[in-house]
C-alpha cells in the first residue's frame, strides 16, 4: 500500500518484532497456568448452566469446590470426565449433585486419559457445533440481508433494564446503527461470577448475562430483517470473567466484544497474571466464534494526555495485535482501539488527530479499527459537543475506520436518550455521505504537520516498545512504564483465582478452537 | 413555518430589566424565549404536534411553536420547540450556599501552606464505590490538571494520592488513616438512580463511626454535585461543574487553617 504519510514500514516491522517478543514472553507464562474464570468457562462449554438455591451459578459451585479442596490445578475437565464415566450422569447433573452436596467429584476413581477423552468428546462436539451454528447464522444473514458500509455506526444502550434496552436498540437500528453495545452495569467487571437470567436493574448499564444476550440478539435479528441490514451486538469480555463472557457470547451469537489484554490491569487493578491468562482463552473463543474484539487503548487517553501520550496507544495496539495473533485471532477480527481525545482548544488539533487515525489505518490495514469519540473534553455545552463529534466523524470517514463509536452530544451528562442517539446517527450519516471519498482525493504534504506528527508518534512508540521488550511486560507493568500506572505482579484483584496446571490438566478446546474457523 | 419571525403582531413587552421579575431572554428583554427539545411516546403527526403544544403551555410557556419533529422509531416522536415563559423569579432575593473561601492559584496556595501550616498537607482522593469514572478525580489531582489548571500532584506543598476508581469506602478510609490524610476528595460521576447519594452517605457514616469525621476535611465533587447537596450529606464542601484544582486546594488549605487543623502531629 502507498503510504499517504510516508511512513517507514521497515520501522513498523521492527516495532512488530519487538511486540512479538514481548507477547512471547507473556505466552510462556500463560501456558503453564489456569484460572477460576478459565475453568468456569470449561464448565459452560460442558453444558453446565443455571444457579443453585442461593443464586450461585453452578460453574462457580463446581470450580469453588475444586479450589477449596486445593485441586484446581488438575482442571475441572479431569474431574468431570472421571465423574461422567463413573456415574453415567451428564455434566449438568453432576454439577447439580455437587451443589446439593450429594456428590464429591474429587473422591472418584481415576480413569485413563483415553477413556476420559472419549467421555468428553460428544459434549465437546456438541458445544463446538453450537458455536459453529451461531457463526454460520451470522454469515448467512450477511449473505442474505447484508450489512451497512464501514465505518460501522456503533451506539450504546445503557438503561439498566434489558427490555428497555431492546426498545432503544430497535430505534437505533431503524435510524441506521450497525452495532448495538449494551453497556454493563458499573462494577460488573469486578464480579468473579456472571449473574444469571434476565435483569432489569443496573447502574449506568445492564448486567451482562447469557439470558440478556439472548433477548437482545433475538430482538436485533428481528429488526435487522425489518431494516434489511444485519445488526451486530456488542458486549464486554473484560474484568474477572473474560473467557466466561466470551463463551456466553459465542453461544448466543454476539458479534463484537471488548477484549483488551492490558486494560483491566491498568484501570481496574485486576491482577496482571489473572488478566493475561484469561485474555488468552477468551481470545481463542472469540477467534473461533468469528467475534470482532475491541481493544481499550482509548481509555489511556481519558487519563493521560492524548497529544503527549499518543504513542502509548500505538504501542499498546501493536502488543494487543501480537497477543491476539498468538491466540489465533485473525487480523480481520481485531478492532484495535484509538480515540479522538485531544483538547479541542489545541491549535491544529484536528491535524494531529487526522495524522494519528491515518497512521493507525496504515499500520493495521486489515483490522476493523475501533475509533472512539471525544469524552474527556465533552462538557454540558451540548451544542459544541455536537461539533466535536462532527470533527471526529470527518476523520472516521476520511481515514476509513472500521467501527465508529458514535459520540453523543450529551456525553458528559447522562446515558443517551433516544433522541441523542438519533442526533448522533444523523450527524455521522450526513458526514459519511457528504465526505465519502475524501480519503481517496487528499494526500498529505511532504514534511508537513501531519506527516511529521505520524513519524514522531511511530518513533516514540518504537522506543517505548524497545523499553518494554528489555523489561518484559510483567516487570514493565510493575515499574509503571506503561500508562504511568504501576501494578505489582502479585497485587490487584483476582490473583487468588490463578493456579499452576497439574499433571492431569486437560483443556482440549485450545487445540480445537485456536485459529480454527 | 417562519411566520413568527416576521410577525407584525403586537409585541407588548415591558423592555426594562427588573431583577425582582426575571425571565428568559431571547433577543428582547422580557420576551421569555425558551428552547426545548423532547421526545413524546406517540406517533408523528398533527396530534403529536398538538400534544407538544399543549404540554408546553402546561409548562408555563405561551405561544408554543413546534419547529421540527421526527419519528425516531414507530411510536416515538422527537420535537424541537420554542415558547415564551410566563413565569418570573425574584433574582434579588436568591441565596445559594457556596464555598466561601477566596480562590488562590497554585503558587499562592503553596505559599499559603508554607506560611500558615508549615508542612506539606496530605490529600487522598478517589472515585469511590462502584463508580468506574476517573475523569473527575484525575482532573483535580493529576499533575497535568485540566483546562489549564494544574492538578494537586503538581503542588509543592501537597502530597496528593489519587487512588483511582472503584475504590470501596472501607479501603478508601483505611488508606486515608494510613497516609494521615488532612483532606479526602471523593469523586462521583455515575448518578443514575441516586447511587452516588447512597455511596457518599455510607462514607460519612463510616467516618463518624470511627470518630474520624472532624479530623479530616471531607470534600466531594462531580458534575451533578452541588455545595448544598454536599452539606446536606454531611460533607464540608461540594464542587460541581466548572471547578478546578485551584478551587479545591484553596478551600482545603484555608479551611484547615481556620479550623486550626494544622498541627504537625496528627
Amino acid at each position: 500500500m502507498q503510504s499517504k504519510l510516508g511512513l517507514d514500514f521497515g520501522k513498523v516491522a521492527y516495532a512488530r518484532k519487538l511486540a512479538r517478543n514481548i507477547a512471547d514472553g507473556v505466552q510462556t507464562f500463560v501456558e503453564s497456568y489456569t484460572t477460576v474464570a478459565v475453568e468456569r468457562t470449561l464448565c459452560r462449554l460442558m453444558g453446565i448452566d443455571g444457579v443453585d438455591e442461593n443464586q450461585v451459578p453452578l460453574p462457580n459451585v463446581l470450580v469453588d469446590e475444586l479450589k477449596t479442596k486445593g485441586v484446581l490445578g488438575e482442571g475441572v475437565l479431569f474431574y468431570l470426565a472421571n465423574a461422567m464415566i463413573q456415574t453415567g450422569l451428564t455434566p449438568q447433573e453432576i454439577a447439580q449433585r455437587v451443589a446439593d452436596g450429594t456428590l464429591d467429584i474429587t473422591r472418584i476413581e481415576v480413569f485413563d486419559l483415553e477413556k476420559r477423552e472419549a467421555a468428553l468428546k460428544p459434549v465437546i462436539e456438541e458445544s463446538l457445533s453450537r458455536i459453529r451454528a451461531r457463526r454460520q447464522r451470522r454469515e448467512e444473514y450477511l449473505r442474505t440481508i447484508g450489512e451497512g458500509p464501514k465505518p460501522y455506526l456503533y451506539v450504546i444502550v445503557a438503561t439498566g433494564n434489558i427490555y428497555e434496552d431492546v426498545v432503544q436498540a430497535e430505534a437505533a437500528a431503524r435510524q441506521g446503527a450497525d452495532i448495538i453495545a449494551v453497556i454493563r452495569t458499573t462494577g460488573q467487571s469486578l464480579l468473579d461470577y456472571v449473574p444469571y437470567g434476565a435483569t432489569t436493574e443496573g447502574f449506568g448499564g445492564t448486567f451482562a448475562t447469557q439470558e440478556n444476550f439472548r433477548i437482545m440478539r433475538s430482538a436485533l435479528d428481528k429488526v435487522g430483517e425489518e431494516v434489511g441490514r444485519y445488526i451486530r451486538l456488542c458486549n464486554y469480555c473484560s474484568g474477572l470473567c473474560m473467557p466466561e463472557i466470551a463463551i456466553m457470547g459465542a453461544f448466543e451469537g454476539l458479534d463484537v466484544m471488548l477484549n483488551d489484554a492490558l486494560y483491566g490491569i491498568l484501570f481496574r487493578d485486576i491482577n496482571m497474571q489473572r488478566t493475561l491468562i484469561d485474555q488468552y482463552f477468551s481470545r481463542i473463543i472469540n477467534g473461533f466464534a468469528g467475534v470482532i474484539i475491541n481493544t481499550g487503548e482509548d481509555n489511556y487517553l481519558t487519563t493521560a494526555d492524548a497529544y503527549e501520550q499518543a504513542h502509548t496507544v500505538l504501542a499498546s495496539d501493536i502488543i494487543n495485535e501480537q497477543l491476539a495473533l498468538l491466540a489465533g485471532l485473525p487480523e480481520e477480527q481485531m478492532g484495535l482501539g484509538h480515540a479522538f481525545e485531544m483538547d479541542p482548544m489545541l491549535e491544529n488539533g484536528f491535524l494531529y488527530e487526522l495524522a494519528q487515525a491515518q497512521m493507525t489505518r496504515e499500520i493495521f490495514p486489515n483490522a476493523p479499527l475501533k475509533y472512539m469519540p471525544p469524552t474527556k473534553f465533552m462538557t454540558g455545552n451540548i451544542f459544541r459537543g455536537h461539533i466535536q463529534d462532527a470533527l471526529f466523524n470527518m476523520i472516521g470517514i476520511w481515514t476509513n475506520q472500521g467501527i465508529q463509536l458514535l459520540g453523543m452530544p450529551t456525553e458528559a451528562i447522562h446515558t443517551p436518550f433516544m433522541s441523542d442517539r438519533f442526533l448522533s446517527i444523523e450527524n455521522a450519516k450526513y458526514i459519511f455521505n457528504n465526505m465519502r471519498s475524501i480519503g481517496d482525493e487528499v494526500e498529505f504534504k511532504e514534511n508537513g504537520i501531519i506527516r511529521n506528527r505520524a513519524k514522531k508518534v511511530l518513533d516514540d512508540a518504537t522506543s517505548l516498545l524497545e523499553k518494554l521488550n528489555e523489561e518484559g511486560l510483567f516487570s514493565a507493568l510493575e515499574k509503571g512504564i506503561f500508562g504511568d500506572v504501576k501494578r505489582p505482579k502479585n497485587g490487584g484483584k483476582g490473583l487468588d483465582g490463578v493456579c499452576g496446571k497439574g499433571s492431569n490438566y486437560m483443556n482440549p478446546f485450545v487445540k480445537l478452537m485456536k485459529g480454527v474457523k | 413555518m417562519s411566520g413568527g419571525l416576521y410577525s407584525m403582531e403586537d409585541k407588548d413587552f415591558d423592555k426594562t430589566l427588573d431583577l425582582t421579575k426575571v425571565k428568559p431572554y431571547g433577543d428582547t428583554m422580557n420576551d421569555g424565549k425558551v428552547q426545548l427539545s423532547f421526545t413524546l411516546p406517540v406517533p408523528a403527526g398533527d396530534e403529536a404536534v398538538e400534544a407538544a403544544r399543549q404540554l408546553i403551555r402546561k409548562m408555563g410557556l405561551e405561544n408554543p411553536q413546534v419547529v421540527f419533529f421526527k419519528e425516531l422509531t414507530p411510536g416515538f416522536t422527537f420535537l424541537n420547540c420554542y415558547g415564551s415563559c410566563t413565569h418570573t423569579v425574584d433574582y434579588s432575593g436568591i441565596h445559594v450556599p457556596k464555598v466561601e473561601t477566596s480562590v488562590m492559584d497554585m503558587h499562592e496556595t503553596d505559599e499559603f501552606i508554607r506560611t500558615n501550616i508549615g508542612r506539606k498537607i496530605v490529600v487522598v482522593g478517589a472515585s469511590t464505590g462502584t463508580d468506574a469514572h476517573t475523569v473527575g478525580i484525575d482532573a483535580i489531582m493529576n499533575m497535568k490538571g485540566y483546562a489549564g489548571h494544574y492538578g494537586l500532584e503538581r503542588y509543592e506543598m501537597i502530597d496528593a494520592y489519587n487512588l483511582g476508581s472503584q475504590v470501596p469506602n472501607e479501603e478508601f478510609l483505611a488508606k486515608a488513616i494510613e497516609l494521615k490524610a488532612d483532606a479526602l476528595l471523593v469523586s462521583q460521576t455515575v448518578t443514575q438512580k441516586d447511587i452516588h447519594i447512597q455511596n457518599l452517605t455510607e462514607l460519612v457514616e463510616m467516618m463518624e463511626a470511627e470518630g474520624l469525621r472532624d479530623k479530616m476535611i471531607l470534600v466531594c465533587g462531580g458534575p451533578r454535585i452541588t455545595h448544598e447537596l454536599a452539606k446536606e450529606l454531611g460533607y464540608d464542601a461540594g464542587f460541581g461543574m466548572n471547578s478546578y484544582a485551584d478551587d479545591v486546594a484553596s478551600y482545603i488549605v484555608q479551611e484547615l487553617v481556620s479550623r486550626g487543623m494544622t498541627s504537625l502531629t496528627k
